[in-house]
């Protein structure tokens, strides 16, 4: 009796642990200036109706523009990165050529370079293209470093059953036929694992967009939350606010995708 | 004729990307390790081992690796929470899901975010110090506990991932063997010690590699809260700094290829002491 005791306590404290101060800062955004200075972080606040804070935040920290680029961002890199993924999966899988172990041995050893310690010598490049403050480079270094989804879609690719492209072979399909009618549509599980978990690490980004979007145009989320602080310093139920509009869509698509996310964030890390 | 050419075609947008984004990068950046330069002029001057030299002996460079000793240690805690709430959660609870949810969902929140609800959580009179009442430190502006407090936030945002690696690890181990092993007479520790621990062997050490790399790439959470602040500089913003603050693009070249060496020595001494036992390319 007494292990399952301690066995429950000790997930409901790990849940406090992980609620309060994610609930505080809820609290937070509802107040207003007068009662956040006066109540305690714990307090709930008088009205649950108070949104005075998010209109703020909404307005001020040009949110609406952060959600826009992040979607642009969003959108045109995850075509890209499926495009650029399952072709080079096709090549890898189906065809033999000279130097694929070669070609395998980059893929593999480049998957092990922390992104973060090349950007000295990658920056200097997206510039010398002329990408640095447009929304492109931010979509070439997402395509660009993207290591992990042609893992994924190798890996699905070489469980399709041969026989199936042999017979569009026999059927007169060409090999682009072939990729696009018989291999793309069966790909659709590993894609939707590449979009979520690379969807998610897009939205959360900050390093990228921070070091090549600078003007105030191309904020995306994290950067206009980030930039939002400097003015708003000392007003908390603001930035609390300002906040929560970054955290609800994560809660919605958690909420809503959740057995996916669990598998797609299984199947990226052990690749 | 086409026969040939064809695989390259489908191959050669991603190795275009592959090379330009991620070779070409790491040849430049040693290049440019072995010179001083500001990242504007055409001319480089060649420094020799200077760069280096200096990233091991100026007490502002080598610190950033004692920081992330912080971080490092800060990831076994981590290791150790994943691993009991995943064995425990693997036996049948109830609210399972809910708890798992829970417990996972920190590792999805932006990284911003996180900074900006622990910016509230550990302000002076906030949530922290409600919570401890009486006197308590600046816990992100004491340089003796700063370091301990964001090392902490680190632990809050990713314990849910390595939880749900472990947890997907134990529920692939097959359910006969923990029938076979309780007619043995196995009691439940038993059956973590022999069974569990051994069975996911290899996403425990996949955790500790994924631990140094990150301890040492720490950036988003010290970044955001203290800026580096109060002895809180860790390596990814000591090179930020070198590179974009004072454009010394050869020294800030010479910490990331030293990072990037550690990185492979660590994952290569990983693979020698657990092989992978699926090859699954190729």
């Amino acid at each position: 009796m007494i292990p399952r005791i301690g066995k429950y306590a000790s997930l409901v404290l790990a849940s406090f642990v992980v609620l309060v101060p994610l609930v505080v800062v809820l609290f937070a955004s509802f107040k207003t200036h007068a009662e956040y200075a006066s109540t305690g972080p714990l307090t709930p606040p008088r009205n649950w109706l108070n949104f005075a804070n998010f209109a703020t935040a909404w307005s001020h920290g040009h949110m609406l523009r952060g959600f826009v680029n992040t979607t642009i961002i969003l959108v045109v890199s995850l075509a890209g990165t499926i495009a650029v993924g399952t072709l080079a999966a096709y090549a890898i899988s189906r065809f033999s050529f000279p130097f694929k172990r070669l070609v395998l041995g980059l893929f593999l050893v480049a998957a092990l370079v922390p992104g973060v310690t090349t950007q000295v010598a990658t920056y200097q490049i997206v510039k010398s293209m002329g990408l640095v403050d447009t929304l492109g480079s931010a979509v070439v270094l997402f395509l660009g470093t993207d290591i992990v989804s042609i893992y994924i879609f190798i890996q699905f690719i070489q469980s399709i059953p041969r026989s199936l492209d042999e017979a569009a072979v026999l059927d007169g399909a060409s090999r682009f036929t072939v990729y696009r009618r018989v291999i793309l549509p069966l790909m659709k599980p590993a894609i939707a694992t590449v979009v979520i978990i690379k969807g998610i690490a897009i939205y959360n980004e900050f390093y990228i967009p921070f070091l090549y979007l600078r003007s105030p145009g191309l904020n995306v989320i994290s950067t206009a939350l980030f930039r939002f602080k400097g003015p708003y310093g000392a007003q908390w139920e603001t930035i609390a606010a300002c906040t929560m509009i970054v955290i609800i869509p994560t809660v919605v698509v958690f909420l809503v995708l959740q057995r996916f996310i669990y598998n797609g964030v299984t199947a990226g890390a052990t690749k | 004729m086409t026969r040939r050419r064809s695989p390259w075609l489908y191959l050669a947008p991603a190795l275009i990307l592959l090379i330009t984004f991620t070779y070409v990068p790491v040849g430049n950046m040693i290049w440019y390790s072995f010179h001083s330069w500001d990242g504007l002029k055409p001319a480089m001057e060649p420094v020799g081992l200077g760069n280096y030299v200096r990233v091991f002996t100026d007490e502002q460079y080598w610190r950033v690796f004692l920081i992330s000793l912080y971080y490092f240690a800060a990831s076994f805690a981590q290791i150790a929470i994943a691993l009991y709430f995943a064995v425990i959660l693997s036996f049948s609870t109830r609210f399972r899901n809910l708890f798992k949810g829970i417990l996972f969902f920190p590792y999805l929140l932006n990284g911003v975010a996180v900074g900006f609800v622990f910016l509230y959580f550990f302000q002076p009179g906030g949530t922290l110090d409600t919570l401890l009442g009486g006197h308590t430190p600046l816990w992100l502006g004491d340089p003796d506990v700063a370091n301990f407090s964001l090392a902490g936030t680190s632990v809050w945002r990713f314990t849910g991932l390595t939880f749900v690696l472990f947890l997907g690890a134990i529920q692939s181990i097959p359910g006969e063997i923990y029938e076979a092993a309780e007619i043995d007479g196995a009691n439940r520790w038993h059956q973590v010690r022999h069974i569990i621990v051994p069975g996911i062997k290899r996403i425990i050490s996949l955790s500790f590699i994924l631990a140094i790399s990150g301890s040492l790439s720490a950036f988003e959470i010290p970044f955001i809260m203290t800026g580096g602040a109060n002895g809180t500089t860790t390596f990814v913003i000591q090179a930020y700094q070198t590179a974009f603050g004072f454009r010394k693009i050869g020294l800030a070249s010479a910490m990331a290829v030293v990072l990037l060496l550690i990185v492979l020595l660590v994952t290569w001494i990983q693979r020698r002491l657990v092989p992978d036992e699926e090859v699954t390319l190729s």
